[in-house]
């Protein structure tokens, strides 16, 4: 990694701010607004850095790139966009775009986009990508100008099309059935982590009513009085310790959510092998035919049934002149399949080394990441059983002296 | 744990059923003094044509010399508890008499035999027999003593005898009627600051209670959800290489925590939620308590009434009156001493759940 734009240079998302503006429909609406920050970094010396430059990003800006992305590198897989809409909430948060909790974990997952694409060995090349960080005007049109969206195959957004490929490649059959696994598997355990934490929150929310109660019978009674006020405030001290746990949690659901959205990025690869797998059989299966016909006309038999045969059979023959121009288009054409059968399989084959070379760099990847996010989860509850300790030991004493 | 140790210490010969030693309740003399000992377990039901009803065997071990022996076993039902308990308080009107398990409420959530409830009220009754064993003027009581001793068509004939169903409702309706004049009005402070504060813990026992429902409830909610948490994990390490063997351990520990939620759970129902509801039931009979001295108190008064309206045949009134005035110092002291005695246990015993409620709450973020 060693020409990756991310050791050249730091980004940040920095900040957020609600903007309100006129879309093209000339319709007032209010959106979010990200400022990404840029700044080059000497790699020799410390102190040694450039000047910040900044520019203002909104989300749909972001999904642009991505598309652009997806489109000019089908090989790759492409980091995927933090979601677009809240999903998998749990009662406290909010499923409103504009929340200011969402917002934030939006931030840092922009961020976080920026910098999987930055620290990618292909993608961080790309002079789009470059332009998006520092280039604020006119970047739109710079982006409709390289014509991506003609090479979008929009046999893609057809999610659930199945194309009969006569000989799959194992590799990418087995890889795309994996990434349905992964997919599923993740929203299923983000959806009862999200239950869970409801619940959990719920416990921890009623032992605050413990404290109130407890401070109102203390004023009742003259020895058991200090014990117990001092107990209930520490129920309050367990209650609202809830918040900050659930919040952390948040995170390593976003770490998750992620490798959510990476494996549908996984999915199209293997999607748009297959589109070319079928295409190029598509192509043989055309030349083999083109082929088979020009034999036909040439040696005068017949062997497939075809209409215009019969047709030249019912009402009279060909002359010879005839049947030698269409000979001749047919040879033209047969030539041409060659080629384009020829330059498609090499494509082919480009794309499956280019694209089993990303593949690999992406487990590896993935393995790393969700490792130490299982990790720090455990970590986590680790310290919230610690602080459970702590709380209900002092609430111990204090019973003890009731 | 050193109250749990204490307990088990001193337990007899006798095998006391593992679930009773979870019933810890204060040895009210030293536990060397203590020559009651009374368990309450073994559900039967019982089906006649007329009814189907539970009794629980009742095993009393005793060094007691007015005892003729020094172990029983009998058979009571929830029937004859009830019978018991109307009788102490007939005795000892300004006497605090533990509390019974309710009768059968549609509560919707527990079926009247159902396993969880029969229990419940099982432990209750246990509770209650030991609450009586332990107080320094209950535990002579006669009819405690038939009630622990006597088979069951004695106890029968025995329950025929005394204060027929009538005067039992008389002395309700005179009840009745003294609670309806309202406060007494010589009523020595003390027993106001009393009515206060009863009203007061009654209040707060309530919210106790409904909160430390709501808390077992939520515990519920949360490991059902956790149940599901565990497998999850172990779905996924199927489809991984390198990250199996991690996923696996993560489902392991989600299953430990779901065992340990568990057994907090089993704790708070065995020990926090029967003690709130006891004392639940306690507030109403601390309340009934000081309304019979002022009943009592109320009888004095209308004589000493009566007395100063008329001034002839005042030699007989005033022996009434003398009466009465010794009848409403007995009652005073009576419910003064136990009134203390049952503010000590109270504090013990919310002393000690609460402890256990924390200790359990560790044991659990332990785990």
């Amino acid at each position: 990694m060693e020409d990756c734009l991310a050791k050249k240079m730091e980004i940040t998302v920095s900040e957020a701010e609600k903007r309100t503006g006129r879309n093209a429909m000339n319709i007032q609406e209010t959106y979010t607004a990200y400022l990404i920050e840029t700044r080059a970094v000497e790699s020799q010396s410390e102190g040694q850095c450039g000047p910040v430059e900044s520019l203002w990003r909104r989300y749909s800006e972001f999904e642009l790139l991505r598309n652009y992305l997806s489109v000019t590198y089908p090989h790759i897989v492409v980091p995927p966009l933090p979601e677009k809409r809240a999903d998998f909430v749990w009662h406290k948060l909010s499923a409103d775009n504009m929340d200011p909790d969402f917002v934030e974990r939006r931030r840092i997952g922009l961020e976080n986009f920026l910098l999987r694409v930055a620290s990618h060995p292909v993608l961080c090349q790309d002079k789009i990508f470059y332009a998006f960080l520092m280039q604020e005007g006119g970047w739109k049109e710079l982006v409709n100008e390289t014509g991506f969206q003609l090479k979008a195959d929009s046999r893609l957004k057809a999610l659930n099309a199945t194309f009969r490929v006569k000989n799959p490649d194992k590799r990418f059959t087995e890889l795309k059935h994996y990434s349905d696994e992964l997919q599923s598997v993740i929203s299923h355990l983000l959806r009862v982590r999200a239950r869970v934490a409801d619940r959990l929150y719920g416990v921890y929310k009623v032992h605050g009513n413990y404290g109130r109660v407890f401070s109102e019978w203390s004023a009742i009674e003259k020895e058991m009085g200090d014990g117990l006020q001092s107990a209930g405030h520490h129920m309050d001290v367990y209650a609202a310790s809830i918040d900050d746990i659930l919040e952390e949690e948040e995170h390593y659901a976003d770490q998750l959510k992620e490798y959510l959205f990476y494996a549908e990025a996984l999915r199209a690869v293997c999607r748009k092998h297959e589109l070319m797998q079928y295409d190029l059989e598509m192509a043989a299966q055309d030349l083999t035919s083109k082929k088979q016909q020009c034999e036909e006309l040439a040696t005068g038999t017949v062997r497939t049934f075809s209409l215009k045969g019969m047709t030249s059979k019912l009402f009279g023959q060909e002359t010879p002149e005839q049947r030698e121009a269409k000979i001749k288009v047919l040879e033209e054409q047969i030539q041409e399949g060659e080629e384009q059968l020829k330059s498609k399989n090499l494509e082919g084959r480009d794309f499956v080394k280019s694209a089993w070379a990303d593949i690999e760099r992406f487990k590896e990847q993935k393995n790393h990441d969700l490792k130490e996010a299982l990790i720090s989860y455990a970590v986590m509850q680790i310290s919230m059983c610690k602080k459970g300790i702590q709380v209900w030991t002092n609430a111990k004493e204090c019973f003890s002296k009731m | 744990d050193t109250s749990l140790t204490e307990v088990n210490a001193f337990s007899p010969s006798v095998p006391i059923s593992p679930s009773s030693m979870t019933n810890q309740y204060k040895f009210e003399d030293g536990p060397e003094l203590r020559d009651l000992f009374i368990t309450v377990d073994d559900p039967e039901s019982h089906i006649t044509a007329i009814e189907t009803f539970i009794t629980y065997r009742v095993v009393t071990k005793t060094t007691r010399s007015e005892f003729d022996s020094s172990e029983y076993e009998v058979r009571r039902r929830y029937q004859d508890f009830l019978w018991l308990k109307s009788k102490l308080e007939e005795a000892h009107p300004t006497l605090i008499i533990p509390p019974l398990p309710e009768k059968f409420i549609m509560k919707g959530m527990v079926e009247r035999f159902s396993d969880e409830f029969i229990e419940t009220r099982r432990k209750a009754l246990h509770k209650f027999l030991n609450r009586i064993a332990d107080h320094p003027t209950l535990t002579f009581n006669e009819d405690f003593k038939i009630f622990l001793t006597a088979q069951a068509w004695e106890l029968s004939s025995h329950k025929k005898q005394g204060p027929g169903l009538l005067s039992r409702m008389g002395q309700t309706v005179r009840a009745v009627a003294s609670s309806v004049r309202g406060a007494v009005k010589n009523r020595p402070e003390m027993f106001t600051e009393m009515n206060n504060y009863m009203e007061m813990f009654s209040q707060k026992i309530n919210l106790l209670d409904k909160i430390a429902h709501r808390i077992y409830k939520e515990e519920r909610e949360y490991f059902n959800e956790m149940k599901e948490y565990g497998p999850i994990h172990t779905l996924w390490s199927a489809s991984e290489e390198e990250l199996a063997e991690s996923l696996k351990g993560i489902a392991g520990c989600i299953d430990r925590c779901c065992r340990a939620t568990e057994r907090r759970m089993a704790g708070l129902s065995e020990h926090l939620l029967p003690i709130l509801h006891e004392y639940v039931l306690y507030t109403e009979i601390l309340l009934g308590v000081l309304k019979r001295r002022d009943q009592i108190q109320g009888e004095l008064d209308s004589k000493v009434d009566a007395l100063a309206n008329k001034k002839t045949e005042k030699d007989l009134f005033s022996e009434e009156i003398g009466k009465l005035e010794d009848k409403v110092e007995r009652a005073n002291n009576a419910l003064k001493a136990d009134w203390d005695r049952w503010k000590q246990n109270m504090q013990w015993d919310m002393r000690s759940t609460f402890t256990n409620v924390a200790e359990n709450n560790l044991r659990y973020y332990e785990e």
